[in-house]
């Protein structure tokens, strides 16, 4: 049962109807509906600087036919709104005739359990936990000079009603928790920042103390930061460590392999299917299936069942990640990968869970092997132009590679690359892959979407680091 | 339709009443409606087409020093009925925190003036993709242009603030925004550039061949780029992006970064942080301005104020909670700067290029690189070298790095200031950053 009509003038029944007929002359469509219930309660300052609960529902109406794609969106999940979405549809589309494409795959996986996050924890015992880790940071010394920490937690029911009463369900969990310290000495400020989430209630992420674990990884971050040089200017080899710093890959490659800039012929990556875009020992997948990872879904924004997709085998491109639009226009099949914000978002072919896998070298090898570069551990965010290829992301923590050996912290810098060759920069695979911690938002055309990354270390032969020193 | 002030009072008073009703002794809402209608273009053809039509109310209720939020989208009085009794449950248990309270009521705004900032025109979508066709053909003209992409959107708001003080008051706005995306290719290499647009009025905008030409010239200039030896050198910061120093300035100026000691101006009011012909002013009420308000998102009231006032810092942008915690009252900058700009320098653009021999203009910067808490500043950067006065080649793959702190001291400005958005600079050089390339 529905629980979306339930205090509407509409029922089920009816809506499939206004579905079917608003659908009739076009290629693809649905109406998608949305409950999202959120909370965001933030520590800050030693107080509690913030409680907000959200509660937002409404509708995406969508008409495909060719390339163009009628949209219309509301939180009045009524009949007069939605036969005037409806009819916004049909007149944006009244010259265009297509034929619905009705097949999408049935799935009985689930990879997260439908739980509410929420409900799930006391707003009585998050207080609680946001002080004990103020209190604990604190009591690491008069250098702690700011805490910050905050629990996002949210649960999210998606319907999707596609023409002749097909209904696709999902409710996804989700949650993030994360402590950011700055400290002081000498004058000097520095901040460490460490969190972590995924798809299942706050406490499998906190429980037993753990919650310390994130407080102590914090600390060390903005304490390594507090005796960092400046950073190197200039191209170098650059040893990644495992895990976030994958963020390289969801950047330099990731964005280029989404089916709609393939399509439209605007990627870097649009004529290179089949080729060698890495070196031989890269292989990149991006895996929707992994059990209650933050990128994970059961099925995607358009109701397909996600999958984990191949990106590039040995080093050779072998496909691209693909919503429906994209997929039919280039003669293939949805990756399970066609995501949006919410409702009030168009579809696009997202990244889910993007993963290098293990090679054979450890990380020890790849440092001694460097005579002069950097070791780069933690990361802020990345940005990629997608048509010229180049790609950003910031060190948050990183060391200089002296001869082998790792020498002192270096500040903060930007690191630039070029999507389509960095990869064939990347000269030793690590034996050691590694999640994210389930912290990754990705931006793509204003809608963010949560994301995972994974990777073993990598070294890169050639690498332009942002720094201040020549 | 835009809903009218009658419709969003009448919730707001419901949600103030409600709330009083089941123990609040202080309410602050706002009720927004907003009607959006985007049509998109690609290769001259129409791509997509999207209505929005949404609600939003974000009300915050206090017990005492408690204090408590829910947002919603959904207006209807079963459910609100439910989030008020929900966001009182949590205010009850929320800690105390001394600085939670309403603005002081002689603070508020009290009047209403006309700023020009709602055109009720409606630009139906047939009009919209007569616009983009134009865009799109004047972006077309060179066979060096191999994608386009172009957008048109309108869009209306309506909103009130209320609060239990007996602050109640709103206002519509309007913006009309038009975009166009070319990429250019030689020789199996591309590259993107855009031109954007935004007003409060239809009759403001740009012209639609105008921003299709702009777009292909920007996107073409860019082909064959280069990638340089690091050096240090000079970097003029083109107009699109030196705008970003003043959004780096208002972080580090906002009271909270100051109150909680994170921020690299921490204990500089009343200092030289830029030279001494440098001023910056955040004036709310300039006419049909995009940043321009009545009154500030906690409805205090705001006026022009110099932030910076011949390079001396003057002023911190301050709210109602962070003011009482540096003892300082809200200067109506709840929610950020309004119209923040640099008073035009003295040089003209050709005079700043030609200041010496060689430089860096950097027309884009990618990545989120600058630290407000030690101003450090790192990020990925394209444009073009600039020898003897004039643009050469074009430059890519490069950072650009440096620490605010100097780079304020540094700046020179034109005096090419325009109001394209909210938040306007010149164009302008900052003497010496370290370039990474090579």
């Amino acid at each position: 049962m529905s629980n979306f009509f339930k205090n509407s003038d509409i029922d089920a029944s009816q809506a499939e109807a206004i579905v079917t007929e608003t659908l009739k002359n076009c290629d693809d469509g649905e109406l998608y509906l949305e409950n999202h219930k959120s909370e965001s309660i933030v520590l800050d300052d030693n107080k509690i600087k913030s409680s907000t609960y959200n509660s937002d529902q409404g509708y995406g109406f969508r008409a495909v036919t060719g390339e163009v794609v009628a949209y219309s969106h509301s939180n009045d999940i009524s009949k007069e709104s939605l036969i005037k979405s409806s009819d916004n549809l049909k007149d944006t589309l009244k010259s265009k005739k297509g034929t619905y494409h009705h097949e999408i795959p049935k799935t009985n996986s689930k990879y997260y359990e439908n739980i509410n996050p929420i409900e799930n924890k006391t707003f009585n015992s998050k207080i609680d936990l946001l002080n004990n880790v103020n209190n604990y940071l604190r009591s690491k010394g008069s250098i702690v000079n700011q805490v910050t920490a905050n629990f996002l937690g949210e649960h999210k029911s998606v319907e999707i009603i596609r023409s002749d009463n097909q209904v696709l369900k999902d409710d996804r969990p989700l949650v993030r928790f994360n402590v950011s310290v700055v400290l002081e000495k000498g004058g000097k400020k520095e901040t460490g920042v460490y969190g972590v989430g995924g798809r299942q209630t706050y406490d499998d992420y906190l429980k037993d103390g753990s919650w310390k674990n994130i407080c102590d990884e914090a600390f060390r971050i903005a304490n390594v930061n507090l005796d960092s040089r400046p950073a190197p200017a200039g191209e170098m080899k650059v040893v990644l460590g495992p895990g976030w710093p994958a963020i390289l890959i969801h950047e330099a490659i990731g964005h280029g392999l989404e089916g709609d800039f393939n399509r439209k012929k605007t990627s870097a990556f649009h004529n290179l299917m089949g080729q060698q875009v890495a070196s031989e020992g890269v292989t990149i997948v991006d895996d929707g299936t992994l059990h209650q990872r933050r990128g994970s879904l059961t099925i995607d924004d358009e109701g397909t069942p996600t999958e984990n997709t191949v990106l590039i085998e040995n080093g050779i491109l072998k496909n691209y990640m693909q919503d429906r639009l994209n997929a039919r226009l280039m003669g293939t099949k949805s990756t399970g990968s066609g995501r949006r914000e919410s409702y009030k978002h168009v579809v696009l072919p997202r990244m889910r869970n993007t993963m290098m896998l293990s090679g054979k070298y450890s990380q020890d090898e790849m440092i001694s092997s460097v005579d002069k570069g950097i070791f780069a551990v933690s990361f802020g965010g990345g940005q990629v132009d997608i048509t010229s290829g180049k790609f950003v992301f910031n060190c948050t923590e990183a060391y200089e590679i002296t001869n082998g050996k790792i020498g002192s912290p270096i500040k903060g810098a930007t690191l630039i690359g070029d999507g389509p060759s960095i990869l064939k920069e990347v000269s030793l695979v690590g034996n050691d892959m590694k999640l994210d911690p389930g912290i990754g938002t990705c931006g793509k055309a204003g809608q963010g979407v949560p994301v995972g990354v994974a990777q073993p270390s990598i070294l890169i032969n050639k690498m332009t680091v942002g720094g201040t020193k020549l | 339709m835009i809903k009218e002030q009658d419709f969003l009072k009448d919730i707001a008073s419901y949600c103030i009443e409600n709330s009083k009703k089941l123990g609040a002794t202080d309410v602050g809402v706002k009720v927004i409606h907003s009607v959006s209608e985007n049509v998109s273009f690609r290769n001259k053809k129409l791509d997509e087409s999207n209505r929005s039509d949404s609600f939003a109310i974000n009300l915050t209720t206090y017990i005492d020093k408690k204090k408590s939020s829910i947002n919603s989208s959904d207006l209807s009085k079963s459910n609100l009925e439910k989030l008020i009794e929900r966001c009182i449950d949590a205010t009850k248990i929320t800690p105390i925190d001394e600085n939670n309270s309403l603005p002081d009521k002689d603070l508020m705004s009290k009047k209403i003036e006309d700023l020009k900032l709602y055109d009720e025109t409606h630009y139906s979508n047939d009009k919209k993709i007569e616009f983009l066709e134009q865009v799109e053909d004047a972006a077309s003209l060179d066979d060096k242009i191999v994608n386009t992409e172009s957008g048109f959107t309108e869009n209306k708001n309506n909103f009130v603030l209320a609060n239990s003080n007996g602050f109640q008051n709103g206002y519509k706005t309007s913006n009309f925004s038009s975009s166009c995306v070319a990429v250019s290719r030689i020789n199996g290499t591309m590259e993107r550039d855009y031109e954007f647009g935004s007003k409060r009025f239809l009759n403001q905008m740009l012209k639609p061949d105008e921003i299709g030409k702009i777009a292909a010239t920007k996107a073409i200039n860019k082909l064959g780029p280069k990638k340089i030896d690091s050096e240090k050198i000079g970097i003029i910061f083109d107009k699109r992006i030196s705008k970003g120093i003043l959004s780096t300035l208002a972080s580090a100026v906002s009271a909270s970064a100051i109150s909680r000691g994170t921020s690299f101006l921490k204990d500089k009011i009343d200092n030289e942080i830029f030279p001494s012909s440098i001023n910056i002013i955040d004036d709310p009420k300039i006419q049909k301005g995009l940043g321009s308000q009545n009154f500030d998102s906690e409805g205090v009231e705001n006026n022009s104020l110099k932030l910076v006032e011949n390079g001396i810092l003057k002023n911190y942008l301050i709210d109602t909670y962070y003011g009482k915690k540096l003892n300082l009252k809200s200067n109506g900058r709840s929610g950020g700067t309004t119209n923040l700009y640099f008073e035009n320098g003295n040089l003209s653009f050709k005079e700043l290029l030609n200041l010496e021999k060689k430089f860096l203009y950097i027309t884009e910067t990618i990545g989120h690189g600058g630290n407000i808490i030690t101003g450090d500043y790192s990020v990925g950067a394209s444009g073009f070298m600039v020898e003897n006065g004039e643009l050469t080649y074009p430059v890519s793959e490069i950072t650009i790095a440096g620490n605010f702190k100097e780079m304020f001291k540094n700046l020179i400005l034109a005096n090419d200031l325009e109001m394209k958005y909210s938040t306007n600079a010149p164009t302008l050089l900052i003497n010496e950053m370290t370039v990474a390339g090579k």
